[in-house]
C-alpha cells in the first residue's frame, strides 16, 4: 500500500516538474505578455497542485497535510487576481499585441465609451 | 525516489534558467513580473521535491509564504509600476500617454 501511494507520488512530482519546465519554455518563446502569462498560469495552479499532492501522499500526517492544504487553497484565490491585475495593466500599457487577438471586447467597450463622451462633451452648435 | 528526484530537479532547473533568461531580456516590467512568478513556481515545486524526498515537513511553511510572495508581488508592479518599467524609452512615455487616455475615456481620475 505504502509502496503505492510512493509511486502516485513520484508520477505527481515528476508532471508538476514537467508543467514547470513547459512553462519555462513558454514564457521564454512566446510573443507577448498575454500568451506569456498563459503559459506561466500551468506550474501556477495545476502544478502546483500536483506537487502539493506528491508531498502529501509521500507525507501522510495531518498536519502536514493541513498545511499543504492552505498553501494550495492560498494559491487558488490569489493566482486569478494576480492574472487579472497583470492583465488589466498589460492592455492599458499597449504590451498587448493587438494584431494576435482574434477578439477584443475590452477594445470595442472602450471605443464605445469614447465615442458616447465624444458626443456629450462636443461644444454645442451654434444658434 | 532518488531517480525522480534527479529528473524532477533537473527539469526545475531548466525551467527556472528560461525563466531567469525572461526576466534578463525583458522587455518589459509586466514580462519580468510573469517570469518571476514562474520562477517562484520552480522555487514551490523544489522545495516540495525535497520535502517529499527527505520524507520532512520542516520546510512546508516556506510554501505558504512563498505563494503569497508572488501574488503581492505581481499585484504591486501591475498596479503601480507597469508603465514605468519598460526599456525603451519611447515605448515608456507611448504606454504612459496611453495609460492616461484610457483611463479617462473610462472617467476615472488620472494617475
Amino acid at each position: 500500500m505504502n509502496d503505492v501511494l510512493d509511486v502516485v507520488s513520484a508520477v505527481c512530482l515528476l508532471l508538476g516538474a514537467a508543467l514547470s519546465l513547459a512553462a519555462g519554455i513558454g514564457v521564454l518563446r512566446f510573443p507577448d505578455v498575454l500568451s506569456r502569462m498563459h503559459a506561466a498560469s500551468k506550474p501556477q495552479v495545476l502544478g502546483l497542485l500536483l506537487v502539493l499532492i506528491g508531498v502529501g501522499l509521500r507525507l501522510r500526517t495531518g498536519f502536514d497535510i493541513t498545511t499543504l492544504v492552505l498553501v494550495a487553497v492560498f494559491q487558488l484565490a490569489t493566482a486569478p487576481v494576480a492574472a487579472h491585475m497583470v492583465g488589466r495593466s498589460a492592455y492599458r500599457t499597449r504590451r498587448v499585441r493587438r494584431d494576435l487577438l482574434l477578439v477584443d471586447e475590452l477594445g470595442e467597450r472602450l471605443d464605445e465609451a469614447a465615442r458616447r463622451d465624444g458626443a456629450g462633451d462636443a461644444p454645442p452648435p451654434a444658434a | 525516489m532518488t531517480v525522480v528526484l534527479w529528473i524532477a530537479a533537473s527539469m526545475l532547473g531548466v525551467a527556472a534558467l528560461l525563466a531567469l533568461v525572461r526576466v534578463v531580456r525583458g522587455p518589459s516590467s509586466l514580462d519580468r513580473v510573469v517570469a518571476m512568478d514562474v520562477l517562484l513556481s520552480c522555487l514551490i515545486g523544489a522545495i516540495g521535491i525535497e520535502a517529499a524526498y527527505g520524507r520532512d515537513g520542516t520546510t512546508l511553511p516556506v510554501l505558504a509564504v512563498l505563494a503569497l510572495l508572488g501574488f503581492v508581488g505581481s499585484v504591486a508592479v501591475a498596479r503601480f509600476g507597469a508603465d514605468a518599467g519598460d526599456d525603451d524609452p519611447d515605448r515608456r512615455e507611448e504606454a504612459r500617454v496611453e495609460a492616461r487616455l484610457e483611463a479617462a475615456r473610462e472617467g476615472r481620475e488620472t494617475p
